[in-house]
């Protein structure tokens, strides 16, 4: 495989290292209370982009099975379905575990995402301003 | 999952996280996160992954756009970086 095929065949995971280095370098660099909240955000959905692109497959269809299962005994044709070519197949299913679990990782970011701002809020009214380096400045001065 | 579609989601998203972060305003930086959401909600629905796509498009994109926006009315649209 040469490079070009390496580089868009993971390209997801590129992706995800290039946002989850974005959202780090806002919530460290950026001076403003409201952007490094908006940096957080970032840095989980490229948590979150990371876990779906393991369970995407290439050639296969949405978790959701073409035809119900097959009913226990019913003799030498059902017995066929369950163990021959018409069972089902996992490979042609994208594995719908990562998707389960960050389900729950986005309900978390938004309970964080609002937490925080509530937290800047309360910043904002006590000293006046978002910036870290004017708070800073003040609670210096006493 | 259509690689070409993939490749030109992911540079659209990188280039809405990157212009978040890097607006002088901060009522465009929550409206540039809410693009950002639902662009990765695109993403999503083209990995096969429909639950947590509508997910995001509520939750993420819309919940969280919300709350930005009522911070910064809040608060000040005022910012050095």
């Amino acid at each position: 495989m040469d490079f070009l095929t390496v580089l868009i065949s993971r390209a997801n995971y590129w992706a995800y290292i290039i946002l989850m280095m974005v959202g780090l370098y806002a919530m460290i660099a950026k001076n403003n209370l409201v952007k490094k909240i908006v940096g957080m955000s970032i840095f989980q959905t490229a948590v979150i982009l990371f876990y779906v692109s393991i369970g995407a497959k290439q050639g296969a269809t949405i978790p959701i099975l073409r035809h119900g299962p097959v009913p226990e005994g019913g003799g030498i044709a059902h017995a066929a379905l369950r163990h021959g070519t018409d069972a089902v197949q996992a490979v042609n299913y994208i594995n719908p575990l990562p998707h389960v679990l960050m389900l729950t990782a986005i309900v978390v970011g938004v309970a964080t995402l609002g937490v925080a701002l509530a937290l800047a809020i309360k910043v904002y009214k006590e000293y006046g301003t978002l910036e870290e380096n004017e708070i800073n400045q003040r609670l210096r001065r006493g | 999952m259509i690689w070409q579609l993939d490749l030109i989601i992911l540079v659209l998203v990188i280039v809405c996280a990157i212009a978040a972060i890097n607006v002088k305003d901060l009522l465009s930086a929550a409206i540039l996160l809410g693009a950002y959401s639902f662009l990765l909600c695109l993403l999503w629905a083209i990995m096969g992954a429909v639950d947590v796509a509508f997910t995001e498009a509520t939750v993420g994109a819309g919940v969280s756009t919300v709350f930005c926006v009522s911070a910064v009315f809040h608060t000040t649209r005022r910012t050095t970086d």
